[in-house]
């Protein structure tokens, strides 16, 4: 069969056993654009099918969780919030703490939690993660609503005056960072969990343990005064930045820093970029060992 | 001659599996894949490996699923892909859609490849058949705007207008998979690679979606791989096949060769066996197979059968147990590989008698009588063992075959009188019936 015309015409692609080390193919993530909607649309309006509260259950999960944190880091344990009333304070940390934690858990899942589809059918797989950063970006969305609402009690009733400036536009960045930041931490994670089962144990309980050290429920200045010896701890921690720098945004409380944010910046980026080398490295051969 | 464009291509494609569970070795194979790696050295263990024979049992950890398949197909063309189960058709497939990576080997396209390795992938039970349209589509490569322009026709094809709106957990599975093929069918890639999707539906929607995929090639030229065990469909589908036998192609070229080709190879004509020397016979000390035949009632051996034949089957064996009395046993199967009766030589009157202990060779047969068997193709386990405490000595699967029809011959009387068509059971015995009238 060989003899057949000397085709001048170029293959449209090929089908190798590895992918180039960086081939991330972003027109075929384009041309899939409408599954990764139809993807978020699917998970935001089956998550709540068939329950009384429906979408209420965004708002109340983070609501409970400031309250409790209110009540025991604050009344009980007594930390300081620096004027600023304490369930806003934890509000907004545990918001945007959820974003990144929902996000990392549920991306770090993606290969095993998606076998049978993935089994079947090609689509560029990432569009699975970004489908649940996006959701979940719906999620906080809502979830702001109720800070908001919160927001106006106590610039209305409690007379907390504080006059949002022009650093708001910092704020969609910021989450920005922390969905890419629990993007890339879930691809990894992800990836290795197809051989190594072993993961899914860590992030679970990984997740929970990193909230403590990332500012959520007590100001950064708090740890360094407190303990010095782990002050590196948050130092190092870019999601410690993220939130703090969103408290001091939205409520006015603790520190802006620049450096911290460039950190966290760069931070993000490699991690992202580590992700999604990693998960187009194992996307191609997943299905054999997961 | 015109001259033709190929559309795809696969060069030295391999898939190398391992076998076993995932566990601790996996980390230090990894370890010492990716040491070999960073000296510029070949991975270990594409050197091992071994064809993979499900039935045999092989020393090494990896097995080859697929092994040097080259193949062309030019556009327009739809190709047949037949194997026995575990032969890599659904390897080959899952490396054609990019659900796997092949471990050596490149496939070159011209065109997008969609695959329908199931239908309905991705449907989700709380959607509605409509989302579940747009959901299904774009998983399958579908833009929006494609599945809306083509919606009202998936809808019409898939017959289930009525409840487009209700939730597919109330769905039937039979209207379920009507709706996912009806997305399928409907798809406009350059290729479409489909697994066996049509074996489900009623007859009624096969036959519809058979018609469909005759349209997608002839009508709309799109090239098709079609793999199926369903005979029938290939042969009406296809023009060319390849067949794979233990994850190499053993077969290209005319899907009728083909399919040929296959059926022997899956249930050839048996009609006997036997061995010459003692040495090269199946069995064990205590006994050993000479030979085993089928039988028409003249003696001969033969494979097709009328319904009002009896046949024969018999088995010579040596037999040197003097432990225990030898039995020679058979099982019957039928074409879907269901155990119909098993019988055994003990139930012969000079069994008792003639398994004294000395050495000798025991001739034995046994007759399945006339109207008894339905029509079909059979195949017999033949084994020799013995019982208390149980022990077979030798056992050989797909020993014999034959084949039983219904041949209206004249002057005979059979269960179906002159009635045609199927006959409904997996016997069909001639019974006796009892009639009295009252007035």
């Amino acid at each position: 069969m060989n003899n057949s015309e000397p085709i001048n015409e170029e293959w449209l692609f090929e089908i190798k056993p590895k992918n180039n080390f960086f081939s991330l193919n972003l027109k075929e993530v384009w041309r899939y654009r409408d599954l990764l909607l139809l993807f978020v649309k699917r998970d935001i309006v089956t998550v709540y099918k068939q329950t009384i509260l429906g979408p209420l259950w965004y708002l109340l999960q983070p609501l409970f969780t400031a309250i409790i944190f209110t009540i025991i880091f604050n009344n009980v344990a007594g930390i300081k919030t620096g004027g600023v009333p304490s369930l806003l304070f934890n509000l907004a940390g545990v918001i945007i703490w959820n974003y990144f934690a929902t996000c990392l858990n549920e991306t770090s899942d993606t290969f095993k939690k998606n076998a049978s589809i993935f089994g079947k059918v090609y689509f560029p797989r990432v569009i699975m993660p970004m489908s649940i950063v996006i959701t979940n970006l719906v999620k906080l969305g809502i979830q702001l609503l109720i800070f908001i609402g919160f927001y106006i009690y106590y610039v209305a009733i409690d007379k907390f005056a504080f006059q949002l400036d022009n650093k708001i536009i910092l704020f969609p960045f910021l989450i920005v960072i922390m969905g890419f930041l629990g993007l890339g931490l879930g691809m990894i994670i992800s990836s290795l969990v197809t051989k190594y089962r072993d993961l899914t144990f860590l992030v679970t309980f990984g997740v929970q343990l990193l909230m403590y050290v990332s500012a959520v429920m007590y100001p950064m200045d708090l740890i360094k005064e407190k303990l010095p010896q782990f002050g590196w701890l948050i130092e190092y921690n870019p999601l410690a930045y993220v939130i703090e720098t969103s408290r001091c945004i939205l409520l006015n409380v603790g520190e802006l820093s620049v450096k911290g944010l460039l950190y966290t910046l760069v931070f993000t980026i490699v991690v992202f970029l580590f992700g999604l080398v990693i998960f187009n490295q194992t996307e191609k051969k997943f299905i054999d060992t997961v | 001659m015109s001259k033709k464009r190929i559309i795809l291509k696969a060069e030295n494609i391999s898939k190398q599996y391992r076998l076993g569970t995932v566990g601790t070795g996996t980390i230090s194979h990894d370890l010492n894949r990716f040491w070999y790696r960073i000296r510029g050295k070949e991975d270990p263990y594409l050197k091992v490996g071994e064809s993979n024979d499900r039935s045999t049992k092989g020393t090494s950890e990896y097995v080859w699923a697929l092994q040097d398949i080259n193949f062309e197909v030019e556009a327009g063309e739809v190709l047949g892909i037949i194997g026995k189960n575990g032969a890599g058709k659904s390897t080959l497939l899952k490396i054609l859609s990019k659900v796997t990576a092949p471990t050596t080997g490149v496939i070159k396209s011209r065109g997008r490849i969609a695959s329908l390795l199931e239908v309905g992938t991705g449907f989700n039970p709380e959607l509605t058949g409509r989302e579940n349209i747009y959901l299904n589509g774009a998983i399958l490569g579908m833009t929006k705007k494609e599945i809306t322009s083509k919606l009202d026709e998936i809808i019409e094809f898939s017959g289930c207008q009525r409840y487009i709106d209700t939730p597919t957990k109330r769905y039937s599975s039979g209207m379920t998979v009507r709706l996912a093929f009806a997305v399928a069918a409907f798809l406009e890639p350059e290729i479409l690679v489909v697994d066996e999707v049509l074996a489900v539906g009623d007859a009624e929607f096969q036959k519809k979606a058979i018609g469909k995929m005759q349209d997608i090639s002839r009508e709309e030229g799109r090239t098709v791989l079609f793999v199926s065990h369903d005979m029938d469909a290939i042969l009406k589908l296809t023009k060319k096949a390849i067949v794979l036998e233990n994850g190499s192609v053993v077969f290209k070229g005319n899907s009728d060769e083909a399919v040929r080709k296959y059926i022997t190879s899956k249930n050839a004509i048996k009609t006997i066996q036997s061995w010459e020397t003692i040495d090269s016979a199946p069995g064990n000390q205590y006994a050993k197979l000479k030979n085993i035949q089928v039988l028409n009632s003249k003696g001969k051996a033969n494979y097709d059968f009328d319904v009002s034949e009896e046949i024969s089957i018999a088995i010579d064996y040596w037999d040197f147990n003097a432990e225990n009395k030898n039995t020679a046993i058979i099982q019957i199967f039928n074409d879907y590989d269901v155990l119909l009766f098993s019988s055994n030589e003990f139930n012969a009157p000079e069994w008792e008698r003639f398994h004294d202990g000395k050495e000798s060779i025991i001739n034995t047969v046994c007759k399945i009588p006339s109207n008894f068997l339905a029509e079909g193709k059979y195949t017999v386990l033949v084994a020799v063992g013995n019982y208390n405490p149980n022990r077979i000595h030798l056992k050989i699967e797909n020993a014999l075959t034959f084949s039983i029809r219904d041949n209206f011959l004249e002057g005979v009387v059979t269960v179906k009188k002159n009635i045609g068509g199927n006959w409904p059971g997996i016997i069909r015995p001639l019974l006796k019936w009892e009639v009295t009238k009252e007035i």
